[in-house]
């Protein structure tokens, strides 16, 4: 057995640890913490699979930025503690281990990681392996397909952040008149 | 805050270090791994994180929530206007070889590389405007629970 195959299979029985301590806590507080560490892990999971930007946004933004929003989410609320369900629910249960039966049962079917002949591969891939050196020069073959051959897709994920950002200041913005002006105006007519 | 010696000094010493890795990022993506969006989020990071330890005021005289506001929407205008340029000059939109009239693979890296800027500037915008409107959040409340009392239910 190689080095590689022993480092997945400890972050992949991590995640695995990580995800049944998620489910069994209900200190809000932990699980957001846990979620944190599960980014990380797969982080590096990513990293072993040799795509290094992915990993780079996971450990950012999965363990970074959203482990820090959802903590500021915690400070907003008051219950520390999520409400414990009264009985167990046999549906989503069976819901939810038909899904994971069914999905095993189809990753037998997969191709090899990494394989060049798979059908993803047989597409476009080739064009632009082939002529990406010449048409665009970019080391970086990632790069040239994000900026370049898909420029038009990345431009739309950017409107998609932008109009997140967008969202987030409508719904959160700091205008306290909307919570305090009716019970000021309340309070003054009373006296 | 005047606690938590230890973070506030380890932080100062990560800080540049974390901002100047996002710039690496942003404009070594050609050629390594990264690119725009890694470099926005390491860099709002970056902030967020002196945010954390040095609080939200000193955070943001840095950089002000209006200007956070303004540069998020001037990235995505970059980049549509990259489009644009290259629809000015005769070709289809963000077709960047029509940036450089004698050389297209050099307009191809001028594109590229101006396009992952407004990208990055955006992506680093949006994250922090996110964590500056959480964070005013609580604040608020805390300023509107000394307003009512305790007992008032301001949420």
């Amino acid at each position: 057995m190689n080095w590689e195959a022993i480092i997945n299979i400890v972050l992949l029985a991590l995640l695995v640890v990580i995800t049944l301590g998620i489910l069994r806590l209900r200190n809000l507080f932990a699980v957001v913490m846990l979620s944190g560490i599960f980014s990380l892990i797969m982080a590096s999971v990513f990293t072993v699979l040799d795509a290094v930007d992915v990993a780079f946004t996971e450990a950012a933004v999965g363990a970074g930025i959203s482990t820090i929003l959802a903590l500021s989410t915690l400070a907003l609320i008051d219950n520390r503690r999520e409400k414990v369900p009264s009985r167990l629910r046999f549906m989503p249960l069976l819901v939810s281990v038909a899904t994971g039966a069914a999905l095993l049962w189809a990753m037998g079917g997969l191709p090899p990681v990494g394989a060049p002949d798979t059908p993803a591969q047989q597409h476009v891939a080739p064009y632009y392996i082939q002529q990406a050196p010449q048409e665009i020069d970019v080391p970086n073959l990632v790069t040239a397909v994000l900026a370049s051959y898909r420029g038009f897709d990345t431009l739309g994920e950017v409107a998609v952040i932008f109009t997140a950002g967008v969202g987030v200041m409508f719904l959160l913005g700091t205008l306290p008149a909307i919570g305090a002006r009716p019970r000021r105006r309340k309070e003054g007519e009373e006296e | 805050m005047i606690h938590h010696l230890i973070p506030r000094v380890l932080s100062k010493l990560l800080i540049p270090f974390i901002v100047l890795f996002g710039f690496y990022v942003q404009f070594h993506g050609d050629f390594g791994p990264g690119g725009g969006f890694q470099a926005g989020v390491i860099v709002a990071a970056g902030i967020i994180l002196y945010a954390l330890i040095y609080g939200l005021d000193a955070a943001e005289t840095v950089i002000s929530p209006g200007v956070v506001g303004v540069i998020m929407a001037l990235g995505l205008l970059l980049y549509a206007g990259v489009g644009v340029a290259t629809m000015a000059l005769g070709a289809e939109f963000l077709n960047y070889n029509a940036l450089d009239s004698h050389d297209p693979v050099h307009g191809q890296h001028m594109g590229i590389l101006i396009i992952e800027f407004g990208v990055g500037v955006t992506v680093a915008a949006v994250m922090l405007t996110i964590f500056f409107k959480f964070a005013d959040r609580l604040k608020l409340i805390r300023d509107l629970e000394q307003m009512h009392g305790d007992d008032e239910d301001v949420r």
